[in-house]
């Protein structure tokens, strides 16, 4: 008999780190000591604060270089990076130093940002809580799925594949245990960074919708 | 007074549920809030409507407030103007008064919570009775910490650094201390009379009592007669499109009438659109609320021009109402809009004008943004997740790891 889906949810407390950057050297000085949760925050606070698409940068290290900096070539690299390809946030650090590093050696930045623009540096503790929803089969699964709050989708989707280093999301890996494979490959393939998380959840509906049915 | 249920229509079902899920794992702890006024001020406001919707979750909440005579709270409103920048003295004598009347309170107040929440400077150095019981000790900044005068905030800073953890209320405000700081913006709450959805006849009412056109264009400011306002700014603004697009401005506000110089500030800008009537200068008085809540909504952009601002809680009004906003890039206010996409960023008159003159030109674009904003506001500085934020930082005394499971 498979283990039972239980949902649970992530609901996230910001820390402030007492720590700025005025320029892009401190920058990478912050990038390279600080907390992993602090790397988390900003490349995902966007993503769960707004729960829709956003036109800018989606991580704070790359909005700070376009707005602030106003260094639009490294801020559209910064940007660029694919989160999604990532499994631990250790590589995500190592991606944005390098980036970070390239650039200070080759062009030598001198910018500074105007006052009250400087960079904050933030980390955030995740508290995750059991809900009251279970599935024992796919049919539960999709009653469940359409129920749950938008923060524990994200938790299972983003959070757990990458922070808590499951490096598969806990959706795909439960479909697996019960003999999904292709439904888990689906899921797998989906980009939660380029679409809404309402929109994930339509999709998700769809995608297992299907292999309900056979 | 709302209930909690009251707000799922606006934050949907699962929003309501995670609260009573967070407050479940705090119903063994009693949370006693210690501030110096139960009435008037920004924490006892917040404190008023806070308390009973903890209590509504099953969180055993109390509140407490010290003692203190004229010549305490003189000294402690020259702490607060020192906080905030202002350069004057407070000396030796005066701080010894500030920490003989913490310590008379810290002898009668009964400390019965688990947690210990206090808020502001005032009864800051009540944390000396740490050593004696114990307990967890919350200290809570509801103040610009920006540019403090330095001598005061390393006097604070003795105390501040004996909390097990501090709370602020904007990136900017953060210190370098030797406890956890955390971040907690405030709120607005959508049911209250300044947010609530109001019957059209009660804004048309509102509109003919202020002899305001309903049928062209209204530019509205709401804040309080003050120069970090900048109300003259925005006449000049206005006065920069208004050769272009036939508009009216609504500058609109209450202040203290005894208040030196904002009665001069008031002097001011009547002088300054003396010569225009589509200028309507509005001094409301205190328990306004739903004027100006009628004033936003029917307003067609919403300007906040401040030179400084704390969190810049009217621009979290205006975009919850989707109005489209134009405010300056100061204090929180870059936290609630970013440019171009749920609200306009600006820094001068002319950026101001010519983003006023546009947004007056494209409604379709104006429209975007206030719904983009509306969004913004209702995630993420609704009530809902300011009680959601004091649940986890209760829960956060009790685990220093960055990933907890309960």
């Amino acid at each position: 008999m498979p283990t039972p889906f239980y949902f649970k949810t992530g609901l996230r407390l910001i820390q402030l780190l007492g720590i700025r950057a005025k320029n892009l050297q401190e920058l990478l000085d912050g990038i390279e000591t600080l907390p992993l949760s602090s790397i988390y925050y900003h490349t995902h606070r966007l993503l769960y604060q707004q729960l829709a698409l956003y036109p800018e940068p989606p991580n704070d290290f790359a909005y700070w270089i376009n707005q602030s900096l106003n260094i639009k070539e490294l801020g559209e690299a910064m940007a660029s990076v694919n989160i999604a390809r990532f499994r631990y946030v250790q590589e995500l650090r190592n991606q944005f130093i390098n980036i970070l590093n390239d650039y200070i050696e080759n062009e030598n930045p001198m910018t500074i940002a105007p006052e009250g623009q400087e960079f904050h540096f933030m980390k955030c503790q995740t508290f995750i809580l059991p809900t009251p929803f279970v599935a024992d089969n796919i049919d539960e699964f999709i009653v469940a799925l359409k129920r749950v709050s938008i923060n524990a989708l994200y938790f299972h989707l983003i959070e757990s594949r990458l922070r808590l280093q499951n490096g598969v999301n806990d959706f795909s890996c439960w479909l697996r245990n019960i003999g999904e494979e292709k439904a888990a490959i689906e899921i797998e393939r989906l980009d939660p960074y380029t679409i809404t998380l309402e929109g994930l959840r339509r999709k998700l509906i769809v995608i297992i919708s299907k292999y309900a049915c056979h | 007074m709302p209930a909690i249920k009251d707000y799922t229509p606006i934050v949907g079902q699962g929003v309501i549920d995670e609260l009573y899920l967070l407050a479940e794992k705090c119903k063994d702890k009693i949370v006693q809030n210690i501030n110096s006024t139960s009435v008037g001020g920004g924490v006892a406001e917040i404190l008023l409507r806070m308390i009973p919707f903890l209590r509504e979750l099953g969180v055993a909440v109390r509140w407490d407030v010290i003692k203190g005579d004229e010549k305490f709270f003189t000294i402690t409103k020259k702490m607060h103007n020192a906080l905030h920048g202002v350069d004057l003295e407070i000396t030796e004598s005066e701080l010894e008064y500030f920490l003989a009347i913490n310590e008379m309170n810290t002898q009668e107040i009964n400390f019965i919570g688990d947690i210990i929440f206090v808020h502001d400077p005032q009864p800051v150095a009540l944390i000396n009775k740490k050593t004696q019981i114990s307990k967890k000790w919350l200290w809570c900044c509801h103040i610009d910490f920006t540019e403090p005068q330095e001598n005061i905030i390393n006097f604070l800073e003795l105390y501040i650094n004996q909390y097990d953890s501090a709370v602020f209320s904007a990136p900017s405000f953060a210190r370098k201390l030797k406890i956890p700081q955390v971040l907690i913006s405030p709120s607005i709450d959508p049911l209250s009379d300044k947010n609530k959805e109001l019957p059209s006849e009660t804004i048309l009412k509102i509109l003919e009592q202020f002899q305001i056109d309903k049928n062209r264009p209204i530019v509205t400011q709401i804040s309080r007669f003050d120069y970090l306002k900048d109300p003259i700014g925005v006449i000049k603004t206005y006065k920069k499109v208004k050769q272009y697009v036939d508009c009216q401005l609504i500058l609109a506000g209450g202040g203290a009438t005894d208040d030196p110089e904002g009665l001069k500030v008031l002097q001011e800008v009547r002088e300054a659109a003396v010569d225009d009537p589509d200028i309507h200068i509005l001094f409301l008085p205190p328990a306004s609320d739903t004027e100006i809540n009628a004033l936003q909504v029917a307003s067609t952009i919403i300007l906040q021009k401040s030179l400084k601002e704390g969190f810049g809680l009217t621009v979290a009004e205006a975009l919850w109402k989707g109005k489209p906003v134009i405010a300056s890039a100061v204090g929180g206010i870059p936290l609630q809009i970013t440019h171009k996409y749920s609200g306009i960023l600006t820094y001068s008159i002319d950026g101001t004008a010519y983003y006023l003159k546009q947004l007056l030109n494209e409604p379709e674009y104006a429209k975007k943004l206030g719904e983009n904003g509306r969004n913004n506001i209702k995630n993420n500085f609704l009530i809902t997740r300011h009680i959601r934020d004091y649940l986890l930082l209760f829960l956060s005394l009790y685990y220093d790891e960055d990933i907890v499971h309960l």
